[in-house]
């Protein structure tokens, strides 16, 4: 059962990722990301990590997505990325290059990982992972905090009309 | 369902990711790209927390995830600022810098 669901969660990640590589068109390819996003998210429920899933779904699927969506709305007019391509020649090098790193990742996932432990049961659910992030990642958590506001001022700053 | 299911799936997607950034002509295709890399990273994290019996794995996701938002923020708003000077999100033709 859990392995059914696996498969047809893995084929629908990887159709959608290929789905937003291939289409040209920008909207289409925000679209397909928000099914790998949510494909990822039923993948984590798969692993029994009920509280990771919930946070991808809110703020992948919810805040960034919506971010994307605005930006091509605004930026791209209609049909951009359908002319005669200028460097049609190195950019068909990107092939050999993502087989070779596919197939790179590929085999160091096959020999690297040494023996596995049968899955244990660990707890995925909100009380265990706060209890770890308020504990022993306190700093990096309050640095978190610090890094979001550097952002968000920055992005005011990068925003804001001209001078 | 084994640790290498997930590690091959979360291979394949990042190369696939790595595959989009590199072909995408807009700035914002790019940035899908990119996207796509860092959940297939996020896939790993949480299989070795999972298979590792460690929750640690589930909070550095958390980390990558609130990093992500800030990137894509940033990102977001650096590519608006170039279309305002540029008119356009072309990357190809963002060689200001070229020498």
């Amino acid at each position: 059962m859990t392995h059914a669901a696996f498969l047809v969660i893995a084929a629908l990640a990887v159709a959608s990722a290929l789905g937003l590589v291939l289409r040209r068109n920008a909207i289409h390819g925000a679209l397909f990301l928000v099914v790998n996003l949510g494909s990822v998210a039923a993948l984590y429920l798969t692993l029994g990590a009920e509280f990771l899933a919930a946070v991808q779904v809110i703020v992948y699927a919810g805040a960034i997505m919506v971010l994307f969506v605005f930006a091509i709305m605004v930026l791209i007019p209609g049909k951009e990325e359908t002319g005669l391509d200028p460097r049609r020649g190195w950019r068909l090098l990107a092939l050999p290059v993502g087989a070779l790193l596919a197939l790179q990742l590929l085999l160091v996932v096959r020999a690297g990982v040494g023996p596995v432990a049968p899955a244990a049961a660990v707890p995925g659910g909100v009380e265990a992972v706060a209890r770890l992030l308020f504990t022993r990642y306190l700093l990096p958590f309050e640095l978190t905090s610090v890094l979001l506001l550097a952002a968000m001022v920055g992005v005011l700053l990068l925003a804001r009309r001209r001078v | 369902m084994s640790l290498y299911g997930y590690l091959t799936l979360a291979a394949l997607v990042f190369a696939i990711g790595l595959f989009g950034v590199l072909t995408r002509r807009n700035a914002i295709g790019i940035l899908l790209g990119i996207e796509l890399m860092l959940n297939a990273v996020n896939i790993n994290l949480v299989a070795f927390a999972r298979f590792r019996a460690d929750v640690a794995g589930l909070v550095f996701t958390l980390f990558t995830i609130s990093i992500t938002v800030a990137e894509v923020a940033v990102g977001l708003a650096i590519v608006i600022a170039i279309f305002r000077v540029r008119r356009t999100v072309e990357a190809d033709r963002l060689d200001l810098l070229r020498g």
